[in-house]
C-alpha cells in the first residue's frame, strides 16, 4: 500500500482500485457478523475456499469474509454478488452445492433461500426478504458488501470522500455547522445534540483537545456496535478524523471492551493501515492537520460505558465516574477538552458530511432525524440488526420485520435501553420510536437493544435480573446507587422467592424514586426504569407473586413445582440421569416420579426432556 | 519472578502512569493472572503508588490475582441469554466442574466466569471456550464440550 501524500494522489489512487475492480464479477461474500460466527462462519468461508480451489474458479471468484448481514437468525448468512442471491442457514455440507449450482451452473439452491412461513413462497433476492423491506441503512449500508480488513474495499465505496471535502474545502466552523443543520444526536442513547457538543468543545480555548470513540457497547441485548466496529472500522475512523477537525484535536482514543477481541483486532488493523496510508499522523493529505488514534481496551467494568467513568480508565484509574458538570466537552480527558460519541454516531458522520445534512435531516421524526439501528432479539422470528428511520413503529419493527412471534405465541412487552431502559407493555405496538416517545413511555433508546418478550417471561423476574447485572456493576462510589441497588435486589429476591409482601411495592417505588434523583451517574439514576415500568405495566405480575404465591409465566423456580406426567413420559431416563439430587425414580420402563421432599427446582429435568415439554414434563404452580 | 518475560512486555511503553491498565492487560494475557513481584515492579517503573495498582487490578473483572486454568470458559447472562435459560447452564457448568463461577478447577485445567453479554445474542443461550464461541447451547451439550478440552 503506497503513502498518499496529497488529495490529487487519493483520487488517483482511488480511481485505480476502482479500475481493477470489475462489477460483473463474481463474489462469495460471507457473514462473520456477531450472529454467524458463533454458527460457523470461519469454516463456511474456508469450505468455500478449497471449493474454488478444487473447481478451479480461484481467481474468477472473489471470497470475502464480511462484517453483519443483518438476519442474525439464519445463520451461516451467505450472499452471492452481483445477483444478490442471498443464502441462509449455510453449512460446510451445503459448500460444494452453491458451488456446483450457483457458481459454475448459474442456478439457485432453492433450499437454501429464504421461504415465506405463510405461503411457502421463496424469496430468493435480498431485496425480496421481508426482512430487508422497510429499512433504511445508513451505517449498516456496507457490512455485507466490504471485506473490513481491507481499506481498498472501503475506498472504491467512496470511503475518506468525506475527509478530502472537509480538509479542503470546509473550515472547521462549517463542519460544525452541518452536524448541527442535519439534527444528529447521540447514539449512545443519552440523545444530546452531536453538533451543540462539538461547538461547545471547539468554544473552550486551547491547543490541545480529544476525541474519543464509545466502543464499550456493554448493554445485554446490545450489538450494533460490535457489528459496526467489526463490519466497518474505516467509517468509525473516518468520522472521528472528521470531528476532531471539527473542533481541533490532534489526538483520538477508541475504547472497545476486551469482550470483543475482533473489534479491537479489526479497529486496529484499521487505524494501522490509514497511518501507513497517510490518513493518520503528521500533516493528513499536506493539508497542515495532524491527528492520530490510538485503540484502548476496556477491562470488564460496565460502569466504564458512562463517559466519565470511560475517562478516568483510558487515564489509567478504576473506572468511577465523575460529577457533572464541568462536562467533558469543557474539562475531560488530562483534564482538557474532550468530544466523546458512541460508535454508530461516529459512524453517521461522513454519511451526513458527503451526502449533505439537509437529507439526513429529511430523515426520521421531528426532534429526531436520521436512522437508528436496533438489535432485535428475543421472543422474535427474525433476531438479527435492522436500521430504520427514526419513528418507525414498534409494530413494524417487531411483527413485519422481524416477522413476530415464534410459536404462535402472544407478544407480551419489549424491553428497550437494556439495563437502563424499561418494558413496554402491548398497548404502545403502535409507538413510532424516538428518543422522546420512547422516554415518555418511561423506557429509553439507550444504545439500541430491543428485546422482545412473550408470555414465558416473566416480568418480576426480568426487573429482578437488570437489577441483579447492575448491582454487580455499580461501582459502589455513591450511596443511592451502591445501597438502593442492594436494597431493591433484596426484595426482588424475596418477591420471586414467595417472601413478598404488599407494602414492598411502594417501597420499592421510594427507592426507586430517590435513586433516580441522588445518584451521581446515569448507571444509577437510570437503574429504577425496569423496576418502575415492570411496575406500572404489569403490576398484576407483583401481585401474583405476593399474594398467591404464583409465577404466572412459570419462570421463578421457587414457586413452582415440578412433576412428571405419567401418560407422556417414555421413561427414557434423560432425568434421571441429568437430576443433580437424585429426586427422580421409578420402576424400570415406567413413568418416573419426582420426589417432592428431595426436588431442588433447578429445573434440569425439564431442560433435558426431549418431548413437548409442555404436556410431558409440566412445571406448574 | 520472570525479569525477561516483564522487561519485553514494559519495553513496549513509556512509563507514563496510564500505561498502567493496558500493561496489567498484557501481563493477564501472559500469565493468565497478575502476579504479586509483577505487580510491584510495574507501579515502581511508572511510578504510581502500589495501592493504586492493586485498586485497578481489584476493580476490572478481567483481571485476577490468583492463577486461571488453563482454559477459559465464559457463560453469557445477557438478557436474552437469560430468557433462554443462561443461568440453568452455568448451573449445569457448575455442577459438573465443582466450582462456583470466578473459581478455578483444583487441576488447573478450567476457569469458570460468567458474562454481561458477549454480543451474539440472535445465538442465545451463548458460551465461550477460549476464543470459540457455543451457540444456542443446551445442557446437554455440556459434558461433551468439557471433554473436548480436558487432558
Amino acid at each position: 500500500m503506497p503513502k498518499i501524500e496529497s488529495v490529487d494522489h487519493l483520487t488517483e489512487y482511488r480511481r485505480q482500485v476502482r479500475a481493477r475492480r470489475d462489477p460483473k464479477q463474481q463474489q462469495v461474500l460471507v457473514c462473520s457478523g456477531p450472529g454467524c460466527l458463533p454458527m460457523g462462519s470461519t469454516e463456511v468461508a474456508q469450505a468455500f475456499q478449497e471449493q474454488l480451489q478444487e473447481k478451479g474458479l480461484q481467481g474468477k471468484v472473489v471470497l470475502k469474509s464480511t462484517g453483519c448481514h443483518g438476519l442474525c437468525a439464519h445463520g451461516v448468512r451467505v450472499l452471492l454478488r452481483p445477483q444478490e442471491i442471498a443464502y441462509q442457514k449455510v453449512t460446510l455440507e451445503d459448500v460444494p452445492e452453491i458451488v456446483e449450482t450457483s457458481l459454475v451452473g448459474g442456478g439457485v439452491v432453492e433450499r437454501l433461500v429464504y421461504h415465506d412461513p405463510v405461503s411457502g413462497q421463496p424469496a430468493v433476492h435480498k431485496s425480496e426478504v421481508p426482512f430487508y423491506q422497510g429499512q433504511k441503512p445508513l451505517v449498516l449500508r456496507k457490512l455485507d458488501e466490504i471485506d473490513p480488513e481491507s481499506l481498498d474495499d472501503y475506498l472504491a465505496l467512496g470511503g475518506y470522500r468525506t475527509l478530502r471535502k472537509v480538509l479542503f474545502k470546509m473550515t472547521p466552523e462549517e463542519v460544525i455547522e452541518a452536524v448541527e443543520r442535519s439534527g444528529l444526536r447521540g447514539r449512545g442513547g443519552a440523545g444530546f445534540l452531536t453538533g451543540r457538543k462539538w461547538r461547545l468543545c471547539r468554544q473552550v480555548p486551547g491547543e490541545l483537545k480529544f476525541v474519543i470513540c464509545n466502543g464499550d457497547e456493554g448493554d445485554p441485548g446490545a450489538f450494533m456496535d460490535r457489528a459496526v466496529m467489526e463490519g466497518d472500522p474505516h467509517a468509525v475512523l473516518e468520522g472521528m478524523i472528521v470531528g476532531a477537525f471539527a473542533i481541533g484535536a490532534r489526538q483520538g482514543y477508541i475504547y472497545v471492551r476486551h469482550e470483543y477481541p475482533l473489534a479491537v483486532k479489526r479497529l486496529s488493523q484499521a487505524v494501522e493501515q490509514a497511518r501507513e496510508f497517510g490518513l493518520l499522523g503528521t500533516n493528513i493529505l499536506r493539508s497542515g492537520f495532524d491527528f492520530d488514534i490510538k485503540i484502548s481496551q476496556g477491562s470488564g467494568a460496565f460502569v466504564c460505558g458512562e463517559e466519565t467513568a470511560l475517562i478516568a480508565s483510558i487515564e489509567g484509574n478504576i473506572g468511577e465516574p465523575m460529577p457533572r458538570p464541568p462536562y467533558p466537552a469543557q474539562q475531560g480527558l488530562f483534564d482538557l477538552p474532550t468530544v466523546i460519541n458512541n460508535v454508530e454516531t461516529w459512524a453517521n458522520v461522513p454519511e451526513i458530511i458527503n451526502m449533505g445534512p439537509e437529507w439526513f435531516a429529511s430523515l426520521g421524526t421531528e426532534k429526531s432525524k436520521g436512522t437508528k439501528v436496533f438489535s432485535l432479539v428475543g421472543a422474535v422470528n427474525h433476531t438479527g440488526l435492522v436500521e430504520v428511520p427514526m419513528g418507525t413503529t414498534l409494530r413494524q419493527i417487531i411483527f413485519e420485520l422481524g416477522g413476530g412471534i415464534p410459536g404462535g405465541r402472544e407478544f407480551k412487552a419489549v424491553q428497550t435501553g437494556g439495563p437502563s431502559g424499561g418494558c413496554i407493555p402491548k398497548q404502545f405496538l403502535d409507538l413510532p420510536v424516538d428518543y422522546d416517545s420512547l422516554q415518555e413511555v418511561g423506557s429509553i433508546m439507550g444504545s439500541g437493544g430491543m428485546i422482545v418478550m412473550d408470555t414465558t417471561s416473566c416480568m418480576v423476574d426480568v426487573a429482578r435480573y437488570f437489577i441483579s447485572f447492575l448491582f454487580e456493576e455499580s461501582c459502589g462510589k455513591c450511596t443511592p446507587c451502591r445501597e438502593g441497588l442492594r436494597q431493591l435486589l433484596s426484595i426482588l429476591n424475596d418477591i420471586t422467592s414467595g417472601q413478598g409482601k404488599e407494602e414492598h411495592l411502594a417501597l420499592m417505588e421510594e427507592i426507586c424514586t430517590t435513586m433516580a434523583n441522588a445518584s451521581l451517574c446515569g448507571l444509577g439514576q437510570s437503574a429504577a426504569n425496569p423496576v418502575l415500568t415492570t411496575l406500572k405495566y404489569f403490576r398484576e405480575e407483583y401481585e401474583a407473586h405476593i399474594r398467591d404465591k404464583k409465577c404466572p409465566a412459570l419462570v421463578c423456580r421457587p414457586l413452582l413445582t415440578y412433576t412428571i406426567d405419567p401418560e407422556a413420559c417414555t421413561a427414557c431416563l434423560a432425568c434421571v440421569r441429568e437430576c443433580p439430587v437424585g429426586a427422580i425414580s421409578g420402576p424400570k420402563k415406567e413413568a418416573q416420579h419426582i420426589d417432592q421432599d428431595l426436588c431442588i427446582k433447578c429445573g434440569r429435568c425439564h431442560d433435558v426432556c426431549q418431548f413437548d415439554a409442555d404436556t410431558k414434563l409440566r412445571s406448574k404452580s | 519472578m520472570d525479569v525477561e518475560r516483564l522487561e519485553s512486555i514494559l519495553s513496549r511503553y513509556e512509563g507514563y502512569p496510564q500505561d498502567l491498565i493496558p500493561i496489567l492487560q498484557e501481563i493477564q494475557d501472559q500469565y493468565h493472572y497478575l502476579p504479586k513481584d509483577e505487580l510491584k515492579e510495574v507501579a515502581q517503573r511508572i511510578n504510581v503508588p502500589l495501592t493504586r495498582v492493586y485498586s485497578v487490578a481489584t476493580f476490572y473483572k478481567m483481571f485476577s490475582l490468583t492463577p486461571k486454568g488453563r482454559h477459559q470458559l465464559r457463560v453469557c447472562l445477557g438478557t436474552t441469554c437469560h430468557l433462554k435459560g443462561g443461568q440453568r447452564l452455568l448451573e449445569s457448568m457448575t455442577s459438573h466442574l465443582g466450582i462456583e463461577p470466578g473459581y478455578t478447577t483444583p487441576d488447573m485445567q478450567f476457569s469458570l466466569e460468567t458474562v454481561g453479554c458477549l454480543g451474539s445474542c440472535a445465538q442465545a443461550p451463548v458460551m465461550m471456550v477460549d476464543d470459540k464461541y457455543y451457540a444456542r447451547m443446551t445442557i446437554d451439550k455440556v459434558p461433551k464440550i468439557l471433554k473436548l478440552y480436558k487432558e
